[in-house]
């Protein structure tokens, strides 16, 4: 435990150090990770810990950028009032699906959290008079909160995210080792088993639901505000997926595997689309390959070094 | 009097070709318990394939031929060399066949490019038939044709033969199957193969009206969940009830409210969610 401190404290320490080597450019993409990585982090919550496997996560994502986007442009840009209607959108639409989806489990939950997604692309995409279709909502302002440093800034906008990442991974490390958490696992393990120790298990399972919707609404909300636009697509399949992809990737039921996996991830995009337009074959080639030869994650593969060839 | 009989034989003729890819999405779920997310990809695979044969020879019978083959040995690989490593392990089996669904959609736009195509229509379907002041393409009555044929004909193999019978053995209790003497492993690869044929079927026969696009993939395999959650998963009835009902959902949905066409599809699948998880027919 004690390591474990001292390593995500050394850690912090590193990207807190970040701004003082790094282009500008490269800054963004490390705020564009921290950012993903709170999605997939939230996600993990549900698959990793509740043996949940959400195909439809972008969705909380996508409504929590999109509210926050319309509050901002439409309404007054005023942090105090869009930031915390994105988190409760976000957590009112899980609390919503939430019911549906857990009526079901296995490919089931997977099918019917893809369908409840699609019903938001839908309404963002033919809803063309609010949401703007499939152009979007461009020009998104950054908050204006008042202090020395305007959040235009890429420095100050990447502490502004770091502060909020280091938040989620602090609340998400508590929420797993709560009882609460502790209770997640054991239903993921085996659901009679708890139902039998007098666990509400359905209550568990939808305060969860709730909980991942409401971490991907932060990473919406922070998303809208660094990107400047939303489209259509943060609510699609193909980000869903690719949320799931960074979780296995980093190692799912692991707090920080996640993060580590929308790193990685959003750090191979960026570099092979600068070279070669087929972006999306590599990708789906590394579905593939994570799922044949990293089933466990890039975690997985290192704890598997660590202690040694399996017996 | 005309737009609803007109619209209304335009959505049995979409809910025709939902059911060809339902059907299979269907099938492969029953016997393997598997969501193949690139049932989508053998739609456009089925529709490209069938351009390019289609193209080479002027044939719409060798164009289906050439289309449903590669399709159906497309699918026999994914299931022989990939799928078959994760039996009853959802989560494995939907990030690899969401992968494979990114490869296909990415290879065929490299390949065919970015335009839209429609596939021609075989000559005798060419021309429209006019029942009083209706006008009626004869092509679209082909499709609810094709479509009745391949519901009727899967219908006599799941009731009426021996390997139908195994099937059925094999959705019910695989294990016991088993012990039974029923080889589950060809089984699951026949199947399989029979749901992507049925796909591979439904890009030929969707070419002419639906076209074959990129996103066309991620589009048809939405539409066919939608038609499988309505329906119930492993439920042949479910996949031609469900297929009727969404095609016709979509199309008035398209023509009365364009701005909500996608909406008219899923709120109702929310709403029989609510009613009932598994669907209309679905077993559990």
């Amino acid at each position: 435990m004690k390591t474990r401190v001292a390593s995500g404290a050394a850690a912090l320490a590193v990207l807190v150090a970040l701004p003082a080597v790094l282009s500008s450019y490269q800054l963004s993409l490390v705020t564009k990770m921290l950012i993903f990585g709170i999605f997939a982090m939230s996600l993990d919550l549900l698959l990793g810990y509740a043996g949940l496997p959400s195909l439809g996560h972008a969705a909380y994502f996508g409504v929590a950028a999109y509210t926050v986007g319309l509050l901002a442009l439409r309404v007054a840009n005023n942090f105090w009032l869009d930031f915390p209607a994105g988190l409760l959108m976000a957590a009112g639409v899980s609390a919503l699906f939430g019911l549906f989806a857990l009526r079901t489990r296995g490919s089931y939950f997977l099918m019917i959290t893809l369908a409840l997604g699609q019903v938001l692309w839908g309404i963002a995409f033919g809803w063309r008079s609010l949401t703007g279709g499939d152009d979007g909502l461009p020009s998104v302002p950054r908050p204006d909160l008042s202090l020395p440093w305007a959040l235009t800034g890429g420095i100050p906008f990447y502490y502004f995210v770091l502060i909020f990442f280091a938040v989620a991974v602090g609340a998400l490390a508590l929420i797993v080792s709560s009882p609460f958490g502790r209770a997640l696992v054991g239903i993921r393990e085996s659901e009679r088993r708890m139902e039998v120790l007098g666990y509400d298990v359905w209550r568990y399972k939808y305060v969860a639901f709730i909980l991942a919707g409401l971490f991907a609404g932060l990473a919406g909300n922070l998303f809208v505000y660094f990107n400047g636009f939303v489209s259509p697509s943060y609510l699609n399949i193909l980000f869903s997926a690719s949320a799931l992809l960074m979780v296995i990737l980093g190692g799912s039921g692991t707090l920080l595997g996640p993060a580590i996996g929308a790193a990685v991830i959003v750090g191979l995009e960026n570099f092979i689309s600068g070279y070669m337009e087929r972006w999306v074959l590599v990708l789906g080639i590394i579905y593939v390959l994570v799922t044949l030869f990293a089933p466990n994650g890039l975690v997985g593969l290192v704890r598997q070094r660590l202690s040694g060839p399996a017996t | 009097m005309t737009f609803w009989i007109t619209q209304a034989l335009n959505g049995i003729s979409f809910g025709m070709l939902l059911f060809l890819l339902a059907a299979g999405l269907s099938l492969i779920y029953g016997l393997m318990r598997m969501l193949n997310l690139a049932h989508g990809s053998y739609y456009i695979l089925g529709g490209y394939v069938g351009l390019a044969a289609m193209r080479a020879t002027g044939s719409f019978v060798l164009a289906a031929l050439a289309a449903t083959a590669t399709v159906t040995l497309v699918g026999v690989v994914m299931e022989r060399f990939f799928l078959r490593r994760f039996p009853e392990q959802e989560l494995p089996q939907a990030l690899l066949t969401f992968g494979f669904l990114l490869i296909f959609a990415d290879l065929t736009l490299w390949i065919w490019g970015g335009t839209p195509q429609t596939l021609a229509k075989p000559e005798i379907f060419e021309r429209s038939i006019r029942i009083g002041a209706i006008v009626f393409p004869t092509y679209r009555l082909f499709v609810i044709g094709v479509g009745l044929v391949i519901g009727l004909g899967l219908w006599w193999l799941q009731e009426g033969t021996r390997l139908g019978a195994m099937i059925r053995a094999g959705v019910d209790d695989a294990e016991m199957a088993r012990g039974t003497g029923v080889n589950v492993g060809l089984l699951s690869t026949a199947v399989f193969a029979l749901g992507a044929f049925l796909a591979g079927l439904g890009g030929i026969i969707g070419g002419p009206f639906v076209g074959v696009y990129p996103g066309a993939d991620f589009e048809i395999l939405e539409m066919a969940l939608v038609v499988v959650i309505i329906g119930g998963l492993g439920s042949l009835k479910g996949a031609f009830v469900g297929g009727l009902v969404v095609g016709l959902l979509d199309n008035f949905g398209k023509a009365l409210f364009p701005e909500l066409a996608l909406f008219t599809v899923f709120a109702p699948m929310a709403v029989i969610l609510a009613i009932r998880p598994t669907g209309l027919f679905g077993a559990r």
